[in-house]
């Protein structure tokens, strides 16, 4: 890693001590950092780093490895074990819960990114604006973002119940016999599982949205006005193309969401029967009784190249910004 | 010992093999008599319980985590642990674990740091861990406790090397369950065969009832209707090559028990998929539904004073010689030892201690007590506090000529769980009328997908 | 260009039936949005004797927090909410020092690696853990930690630290690219002087750099709690012992144990759902600015 340097502003007021050190560092490499210096940050950055490269990128690249394999998850990894791209091929063609899973997670990307994250946009535009209670619309907008998944699962259980649930009672269907269910039937429970999802999308993304939106220059917004557009036009024509950075990072975030949604199916029914996910996929075929470790490995290292389109994107965004 | 393998010898075959003319009943009070003498003589001999030469520590895994109107399995954990400290004066450290999540987890949690010793079931579960090396066998234990069980239990402990890898400590039947009030007031009778099954439905339908209660959202339940309908039709050899892998998924054995199924499929209450067996246990309790296949253990979702109300009934017979069997599901659940438990090796005699402790009748009773829907396997258990639910639950299981463990206990667990059997199932339920061979091409295509079991 | 006349005011005139309807509309969402959960409030003040007669769509005939009492001791809450405390603080405690100390030494001094380090860290918390899960409790369960009162068992598995460890290593990523984003706000000409005055690094990074953070630490640290308390799989997996396990792995327990009892369970739910909305209440403003300190900045 290279040396941490920094070029030397001219010292303003300096007592003599420091003046002498100040000195000595100019000498040496027109450096103001001592090596005791350089050493801290090269630790303040080189352990936690270290921790990320173990605890997360490592156990990512071994996932890959693991993929190419079929062990159980019990005893050593032997050679008998080593399968090549069976899996994959296994995964592929005949794994008949990976398309739908897959099905699942693009129909879930699609929800969001044309319901739920519009949705959460246009609320942030409508509350960015003085007017009363504005404070207290968000707030409530965004207070299933605090509540854990399992809390918005039981909340949302509460009205998809089939004979106890609010919302077949309040549709009468109780009385008649012919309920809907929500949760069981495989044609509607993703629907279900993305508006009990959407319930917390909505939020998070309206906050990220009004916070872009505070941020454009309100001189724009002025000469907008003075030049005699309505709110719509301001919009669309001044607002919209200036949060070009927070757009891209609503995509992402959409896009990620989408591939990491896993709780609040696994926890409807463990992620079977019209709401297989690939997360739920995973976790039932490495993390449960079933030992499919290579197997689900597999199914993870699917996901994770899906993952890395977006982060990457993003990441390279996010690298252009920083470099000017 | 003899010609079939352990778990195909049934009860019946056992006593023969001494040339006894017994009935069931004299078999149990001789073995009951009989063991208990010699366990009486064991802690003679051996002194206290056996192994334990002091206090120790055992520290238990237990999935027992439900709590009900009786108290529940995690008051009877607790029970039996407090009497087990009394009684021996080692300790026990309980972690108890909910009860999905312990299964869900068992692969990870027996590798990793596990507790001495843990709740599991038996069948092909057991025996798929004990041959990974994940269990310590207890043979030592089971020498001395033997004789207070009968053959079916010991066989359903030996693990696939012969060695005994756990204790029984209880068992449930499946059945048809309902509520006696309700069909006295309905004037409706017991049906012993499938027509008679059938009409009963239809008229349970006619007085405003859910005939035959169905939750899956599970995906487990369903499978205690799979299990008999196959063992009815087809017979237990069947079945049991069937889970194993020898029978195909597509004979047409199996569309048969599809097409049987669908004949009762419309007696089923709306959105099956979308609920819990708790859910249709609670059907039952608010007397809205009229019976359902489940196990002894929807006792525990009746409060108090209607559990005298809960009757049942065998699943009625289809007509095949296969009736004579008289199988049905009884599963077992017993107590076994860790191979990982960082501790076994310092516990190993309080652990021992705690495995012959469950094995006996009074131990077995207590928890009993707290979770009347598991019937105690010890032979010397006092049955006389039982119901006559119980006591009928336990007639049942013996007078069965087969008993097998559940489809989920008995075939391999990747094949059972959600994205397996439990699928296939629910998309049966979802459209019983469509023509089940597809299905039945996916269920053999996904048995042929899995890698081979080591 | 004309001097800025507020324009405002102008509009508020104009649009005056426009803002009645924008009320409507907005009222009827935030009515919309509450009812789900106001729902189970009501769920969990109605006594299962009145539900089971009733059923759960009615009228209740009373109210009462008989329920919060009950899963109080039944669900051992007092016990799950000390596992979720003593998980959860000292993992936003690190997660904040040192994914500051990491943004401080990106953002104050140039080092020819900047951007990628930034970049393994933030793609980390964007990967889904799924993908991870496996290896991970493999080497859970052969990281040797010899330090007793850190670990009974010598191992990551089934401790405390264990998961607060993922939950920072997790979280330094996310956290990190907001604070960095934030510091490179903050003049180099302020440590650089600091530097001149003798000061050492860490001292710099202490007392410098992050008081002038506070806003975004407080930010920050409202989210990586909510975060960090909400979390289900992390410890579902890398732990064992049921007792041990954090207050939303605890409402799994309760379902299961008491399923039919919606009231009950909804009771559980809410009482597990208090602490992070009473930090958010509390701490409001900064959850808005927290989420977009990176957004905006970039």
């Amino acid at each position: 890693m290279a040396e941490p340097t920094t070029t030397p502003a001219a010292p303003a007021s300096v007592d003599a001590r420091a003046g002498a050190k100040a000195a000595v560092r100019r000498r040496r490499r027109y450096s103001l950092l001592t090596r005791h210096d350089k050493l801290i940050l090269s630790l303040m950055v080189g352990i936690p780093l270290g921790l990320d490269l173990l605890l997360i990128w490592l156990p990512a690249v071994a996932s890959v490895g693991l993929s190419f394999t079929n062990w159980s998850g019990i005893g050593p990894i032997t050679s008998d074990d080593i399968v090549g791209f069976k899996n994959y091929q296994n995964l592929f063609t005949s794994y008949i819960f990976f398309r739908p899973a897959l099905a699942h997670n693009l129909i879930w990307l699609a929800f969001l990114t044309i319901i739920s994250t519009p949705f959460g946009m246009f609320l942030a535009v409508l509350l960015d604006r003085e007017m009363r209670g504005t404070r207290i619309y968000q707030s409530i907008f965004f207070l299933p973002v605090v509540l854990a998944l399992v809390v918005v699962g039981f909340i949302w259980e509460l009205q998809y119940a089939p004979t106890e649930g609010f919302i077949n009672n309040a549709l009468g269907l109780t009385k008649t016999g012919h309920v809907i269910d929500w949760l069981g039937n495989p044609r509607i429970n993703l629907l279900a599982a993305l508006i009990a999802s959407s319930w917390r999308h909505v939020g998070y993304i309206m906050v990220l949205y009004l916070a872009g939106l505070k941020s454009v220059d309100p001189s724009l917004r002025e000469a907008a006005a003075i030049d005699g557009a309505n709110q719509r036009q301001t919009f669309f024509r001044v607002v919209f193309p200036v949060m070009g950075p927070i757009n891209v990072i609503i995509v992402v975030v959409t896009i990620i969401e989408s591939l990491r949604a896993f709780d609040i199916a696994y926890i409807i029914n463990r992620g079977k029967n019209g709401l297989e996910l690939l997360s739920t996929l995973i976790t039932n075929n490495s993390i449960s009784e079933a030992s499919l470790v290579g197997f689900g490995s597999a199914i993870a290292v699917v996901l994770l190249v899906i993952s890395l389109v977006p982060i990457v994107l993003y990441l390279s965004r996010v690298m252009r910004n920083m470099a000017t | 010992m003899g010609d079939a393998p352990f778990y195909r010898r049934s009860p019946s075959e056992l006593s023969e093999l001494f040339g006894l003319d017994l009935s069931r009943r004299d078999v149990l009070r001789i073995g009951g008599y009989a063991s208990l003498a010699a366990f009486l003589a064991a802690c003679a001999n051996g002194g206290g319980g056996g192994t334990s030469s002091g206090p120790g520590t055992v520290s238990v895994g237990s999935n027992q985590s439900d709590t009900s109107a009786t108290g529940g399995p995690r008051q009877g954990m607790a029970d039996v642990t407090a009497a087990f400290q009394k009684a021996t004066g080692n300790k026990v450290k309980m972690n108890t674990v909910d009860h999905g999540t312990f299964q869900d987890q068992i692969s990870s949690y027996l590798q990793g740091t596990p507790e001495d010793s843990f709740t599991w079931f038996s069948g092909h579960r057991m025996r798929f861990f004990a041959d990974q090396g994940l269990a310590t066998k207890v043979d030592d234990v089971w020498d001395k406790v033997k004789g207070n069980f009968t053959g079916a239990f010991a066989e359903a402990v030996k693990g696939n090397d012969g060695h005994i890898y756990g204790i029984p400590v209880d068992y449930y039947p499946w059945a048809v369950f309902y509520r006696k009030s309700v069909w006295a007031q309905h004037g409706y009778k017991i049906p012993t065969n499938w027509d008679d099954f059938k009409a009963l439905a239809a008229q349970m339908k006619k007085d405003g009832l859910v005939p035959i209660a169905m939750a899956d959202k599970d995906g487990w339940p369903a499978q205690g209707t799979f299990d008999i309908l196959n063992l009815r039709l087809n017979g237990y050899e069947f079945h049991v090559d069937l889970l194993n892998g020898k029978q195909k998924w597509t004979d047409a054995r199996v569309t048969n028990v599809f097409k049987k199924w669908a004949e009762i499929t419309p007696y089923y209450n709306d959105a099956p998929a979308g609920m819990k067996w708790q859910d249709g246990a609670a059907l039952l309790v608010k007397k809205q539904a009229g019976m359902t296949v489940i196990g002894l253990f929807i006792s525990q979702e009746f409060p108090a004073s209607d559990v005298d109300d809960i009757d049942f009934f065998p699943f009625p017979d289809m007509g095949t010689k296969y009736d004579a069997e008289k199988a049905l599901d009884a599963p077992i659940d017993v107590m076994m030892l860790s191979k990982k438990s960082p501790t076994l090796n310092k516990d190993m005699a309080a652990a021992k201690s705690y495995l012959e402790f469950w094995a006996k009748g009074s131990t077995q009773l207590t928890m009993w007590k707290s979770a009347p829907g598991f019937i105690p396997a010890a032979s010397d258990t006092d049955t006389s506090s039982f119901p006559a639910l119980t006591k009928k639950a336990v007639q049942i299981v013996q007078s069965a000529q087969r008993i097998t463990q559940f489809f989920d206990r008995d075939t391999r667990p990747d094949y059972a769980g959600p994205n397996g059997m439990q699928q296939f199932l629910l998309t049966f339920l979802s459209n019983p009328n469509a023509n089940p061979t597809a299905l039945q091409g996916t269920m053999q295509q996904f048995w042929d997908s899995l890698p081979p079991e080591k | 260009m004309i001097a800025a006349r507020p324009t405002r005011p102008a509009n508020r005139a104009r649009t005056r039936p426009g803002r009645v309807v924008l009320h409507a509309f907005l009222i009827a969402m935030v009515a919309l949005w509450l009812f789900p959960l106001l729902w189970a409030v009501y769920t969990a003040l109605r006594p299962i004797s009145d539900t089971v007669t009733h059923g759960y769509y009615s009228i209740a005939s009373t109210l009462d927090l008989s329920n919060f009492t009950t899963v109080w001791t039944a669900a051992q809450m007092p016990q799950y909410y000390w596992n979720t405390l003593v998980i959860v603080v000292p993992g936003v405690i690190l997660t904040l020092l040192i994914s500051s100390m990491v943004a401080f030494a990106l953002t104050q001094f140039s080092w020819r690696f900047n951007l990628i380090v930034l970049m393994l860290f933030t793609a980390g918390n964007l990967l889904p853990p799924q993908v991870i899960i496996i290896p991970l409790y493999w080497l859970y369960l052969n990281i040797p930690v010899p330090i007793e009162w850190l670990s009974d068992n010598g191992l990551l598995y089934d401790q405390y630290i264990g998961i607060i460890l993922i939950h920072v290593v997790f979280q330094t990523g996310f956290a990190t690219f907001v604070l960095s984003n934030y510091m490179r706000t903050i003049s180099r000409e302020i440590t650089e002087s600091a530097l001149v005055d003798g000061a050492h690094v860490l001292r710099i990074w202490w007392s410098v750099i992050l008081p002038l953070c506070r806003p975004a630490l407080a930010a920050m640290g409202t989210l990586l709690f909510t975060f960090m308390y909400n979390d289900f799989f992390w410890a579902l997996i890398l732990m064992k012992t049921g007792d041990k396990r954090p207050i939303t792995s605890a409402l799994n327990n309760l379902q299961g144990a008491f399923f039919t009892n919606y009231n009950l369970v909804a009771a559980g739910a809410l009482l597990a759902a208090i602490p992070p909305i009473l930090v958010y209440i509390a701490l409001q403003k900064h959850f808005v600015r927290g989420l977009t300190l990176g957004a905006t900045k970039g």
